[in-house]
């Protein structure tokens, strides 16, 4: 079956709005998750203002800077899917069905990709609520600096975040246990996006290439965006790159795993 | 009951040990993911010489005694938060009609021997910490006694957990707010949080028992709320205390269990 143009346009759209009705059936182990990320917040919190009492304008941030840092970041763990996973495509390539998916007539990329989308909508609001406001009610936080910004920065965020997590994923391909990859990527995602701490206090050399790597591009930079501590443009620019990069990184690897899956017969 | 128990660990010892590649990565990323939390501490320190008045030596002891006590609470109890997995596949039920304690069962269902590899790095930082300490002989018992004091008050917090689990099935993660959260509570001095945190965390939920107060005990430094210095050698009376609420808990969990009957 080949699609029309009109079909094509609709599909994705469609399939973002699936990914979202699929994750809104989960309520109660989102808002478990949410209250989850909000303890953890309240915890950092103690520990950044313990850290910023001590040094106080620390990377440029004041108190209440850190704080909203903090509960920002913790906001990000489920749309940004910071500890990995959220894509189905492990499961499916470990019992073949990702065969089903590299026949159908769209980009296997692009479907996870829309899916994915949806699922972090979702999650932005539901994960991402209620540590802000309790953040906000315990500690108080500042006011976002460039709402717009901040918006566009967490969607191209989201979709560096795809580009990372597709990479992960269809490496499961060519890698047998998938387990040993998702530590790995967990490890990287969680200590250099900022979700430990700000990576500008992150000392020298190691801060400077910290900073430049795209995991900073999922949480560090849509909260520096949102605290006015980062130039919003260079900001986007600098996600919008590493979009691009992983996206055609993910682009060439399906083309690979098209060619290396062999479907059995019978 | 603790012979059941460790035959189940040691046949799903020996089932990890049949692929021992995958074995070793897992252990090694234990000790990995243990390390990021080293990172975060040397990335602390590169900014301040010291956290809520204490050091470098002194966060590395209190954090190494209390994630080697939750480490090996977790490999040796942590399953039980998979409780409601349990539930929902009905394999609760199972469980119920052999003439094995629910707990035991359920706490070595899966047991993961590769969790050592978190162990092993907690309390290399112990180790390096309490070298770089001098404590004086006399107070250097006090260390074990608080590890031990701390596997019982984190397995009570596991197994509170799972039993609040019986109310909330759709949302299992909630407990890990509490047995997670309590790990990462006690990595920092307790000094960082307010002091109506600290009150409720030595009146309330002991988890000051854990690391801080026995800490502050083998440091040898005053209580910053002032409580006198042998609050540190009450630990283990603390920890059975709620060792003893954590058992009537999941008894009454298990006994407030319906199965579903499919």
């Amino acid at each position: 079956m080949i699609l029309g143009h009109g079909a094509a346009v609709s599909l994705y759209p469609r399939l973002a709005w699936y990914g979202f009705r699929r994750h809104a059936t989960y309520w109660a182990a989102a808002l478990a998750g949410a209250f989850t990320n909000t303890v953890f917040g309240v915890l950092r919190a103690y520990v950044l203002i313990a850290l910023w009492q001590a040094r106080p304008g620390l990377g440029g941030y004041d108190v209440a800077g850190a704080v909203t840092f903090t509960f920002l970041t913790q906001a990000f763990i489920g749309p940004m899917q910071l500890f990995g996973g959220g894509l189905d495509l492990p499961q499916r390539i470990r019992t073949g069905d990702v065969a089903l998916d590299l026949v159908r007539p769209a980009s296997l990329q692009l479907w996870c990709l829309s899916e994915d989308l949806g699922r972090a909508a979702y999650l932005f609001v539901v994960r991402g609520g209620p540590p802000t406001l309790v953040g906000a009610l315990l500690f108080g936080i500042v006011a976002p600096h460039a709402p717009a910004a901040f918006l566009l920065s967490v969607a191209l965020g989201v979709v560096v975040s795809f580009g990372w997590r597709y990479i992960v994923a269809l490496a499961t391909c060519w890698v047998m246990d998938d387990r040993g990859l998702g530590v790995l990527s967990m490890v990287l995602t969680t200590f250099f996006s900022g979700l430990m701490l700000p990576l500008a206090i992150f000392p020298g050399w190691f801060g400077e290439l910290a900073r430049a790597l795209p995991w900073s591009a999922m949480a560090q930079v849509p909260a520096d965006v949102y605290l006015g501590t980062a130039d919003p443009a260079r900001a986007l620019a600098f996600q919008a790159l590493w979009a691009a990069v992983l996206l055609a990184l993910g682009a060439l690897m399906t083309g690979a795993a098209r060619r290396k899956v062999v479907i059995q017969g019978g | 009951m603790i012979r059941t128990y460790a035959l189940l660990a040691w046949t799903w010892t020996r089932a990890a040990a049949q692929y021992p590649l995958s074995f070793a990565l897992m252990t090694a990323g234990g000790l990995v993911v243990g390390g990021l939390d080293i990172a975060v501490i040397w990335v602390i320190f590169a900014n301040t010489d010291a956290l809520a008045g204490f050091g470098l030596t002194e966060v590395m002891f209190l954090y190494g005694a209390s994630q080697l006590a939750f480490a090996l609470a977790d490999m040796l109890f942590g399953n039980v938060d998979r409780i409601s997995q349990h539930i929902g596949a009905g394999t609760l039920d199972v469980m119920l009609i052999r003439p094995v304690s629910p707990f035991v069962q359920v706490a070595a269902d899966r047991f993961t021997p590769h969790r050592i590899g978190r162990s092993i790095q907690a309390g290399a930082v112990l180790a390096v910490g309490l070298t770089r300490l001098d404590v004086p002989l006399g107070r250097v018992w006090m260390v074990p006694v608080m590890v031990v004091s701390g596997i019982v008050i984190f397995t009570a917090l596991f197994t509170l957990g799972g039993a609040l689990q019986f109310l909330l099935t759709a949302a299992p993660e909630v407990a890990n707010a509490f047995t997670y959260g309590g790990a990462t509570l006690t990595q920092y001095p307790l000094s960082v949080y307010d002091t109506r945190v600290v009150r409720g965390l030595t009146f309330v939920l002991p988890l000051a028992f854990v690391n801080w107060q026995p800490g502050l005990y083998v440091l040898g430094r005053p209580d910053p709320l002032g409580l006198p210095s042998w609050t540190g050698l009450l630990s283990p009376a603390a920890a059975l205390t709620l060792a003893a609420v954590a058992a009537l808990a999941w008894r009454a969990g298990i006994r407030r269990y319906r199965s579903t009957g499919s």
